[in-house]
């Protein structure tokens, strides 16, 4: 499969080097080149400096034959609108883009992107260790 | 009319300042709280501090009950969600995006922005209404339709010198509008000749604006 994922930051560098390592087609974007430094020396997938909301940088990046696009930059909006580029005007078959903003994730999954929202699903976690070890110290005071 | 604008940079500053002088309802949203404390001092207390993107922001701007929103930010990916943020969450009736880059005007559009306005492009049609014998100029776009007001001037040796509008091989999707010539106006007829030194005005559909692009400027061979 091919891939392009842009943002180069720790989530984006994961997932491209995942992939890359499962055998998978992958291209990086990123507006900073020094981010690639983030992607393990056995990478073998493209690295391409650019913004992902410029349709060029991304039928450069192959976004046409993509299978799938990733939008993890830090930027929700940029996330926002390159994903939707890559859904409306390249067709790409599965887009997902992080959202960090929880109003603005819900706003965009009811429109139809594949969203993830790492606030919520941080937050949820965290509240669930929280709530379960306040269980754990509840019960001895209560036996 | 209530109008709500997104960014102050120049844009959005003299917006501001235009639309309250004429009377209207103003309020403007800007990330940086160091400019929006100089906007308050200088328009009272219709600016607000905040990211403009995000729904609590507009809901406590009231944009329910806007007429318009307008954002003029720096940023087209910013532009576009406050726009997109506006009418989905807010369905405010009309949403106006600047587009830095004017390949980004076609996409605001399909994703639901109301008018879209590219400076780049506007400059770009200032300076090729500014160089002499510039033989097609693209005047205005027109905001419902995909459409173009384009301007075309008849050179010397024009394939289209001399003939008759009616028999002018125009492409579909066209309309000769109207012919100046020595600065009057004409309003054609299927029989109106076209001369040498006419500018040709015509309305377009901007997918063929290259069809005809290449009927009216190009010479003979």
């Amino acid at each position: 499969m091919k891939a392009v994922i842009m943002g180069c930051g720790r989530v984006g560098a994961r997932v491209a080097a995942v992939l890359d390592h499962n055998g998978h087609q992958v291209t990086v974007i990123d507006i900073n080149s020094r981010a690639f430094r983030r992607l393990p020396e056995e990478f073998r997938g493209r690295t391409l400096i650019g913004t992902g909301i410029d349709e060029d940088v991304l039928r450069r990046a192959g976004i046409t034959e993509a299978a799938a696009f990733v939008a993890v930059t830090n930027g929700d909006n940029r996330n926002i609108m390159a994903a939707q580029v890559a859904r409306n005007i390249f067709s790409v078959p599965e887009v997902i883009c992080r959202i960090y903003d929880p109003v603005r994730e819900d706003t965009y999954r009811r429109l139809g992107l594949t969203t993830v929202c790492p606030t919520t699903v941080i937050s949820a976690q965290i509240l669930d260790s929280v709530m379960s070890a306040s269980t754990r110290t509840a019960l001895p005071l209560e036996s | 009319m209530y109008i709500i604008i997104v960014g102050g940079g120049k844009v959005g500053y003299y917006l501001t300042k235009t639309l309250l002088s004429e009377g209207h309802e103003v309020l403007l949203i800007e990330k940086n709280p160091e400019k929006t404390e100089l906007f308050v001092e200088q328009f009272g207390a219709v600016v607000v501090a905040g990211d403009g993107a995000e729904a609590a922001i507009l809901a406590q701007a009231g944009a329910a009950r806007a007429d318009v929103v307008i954002a003029v930010t720096g940023e087209d990916e910013d532009n576009l969600v406050v726009c997109q943020v506006a009418k989905t969450k807010f369905h405010v009736g009309r949403t106006i995006a600047r587009v830095n880059n004017p390949k980004n005007e076609y996409l605001f559009r399909m994703l639901g922005v109301d008018i879209t306005v590219s400076q780049t492009d506007y400059i770009l049609t200032l300076i090729e209404q500014a160089i002499p014998d510039q033989p097609f100029i693209h005047l205005v776009n027109l905001i419902h339709e995909d459409m173009a007001i384009v301007d075309a001037k008849v050179v010397a040796g024009s394939k289209i010198a001399n003939r008759k509008i009616g028999d002018l091989p125009v492409p579909e999707g066209c309309i000769i509008a109207a012919i100046i010539r020595s600065g009057e106006l004409i309003i054609p007829s299927p029989s109106t000749e076209v001369k040498e030194g006419d500018d040709v005005i015509a309305i377009a559909h901007r997918s063929i604006e290259d069809d005809l692009r290449k009927l009216l400027a190009k010479k003979n061979r």
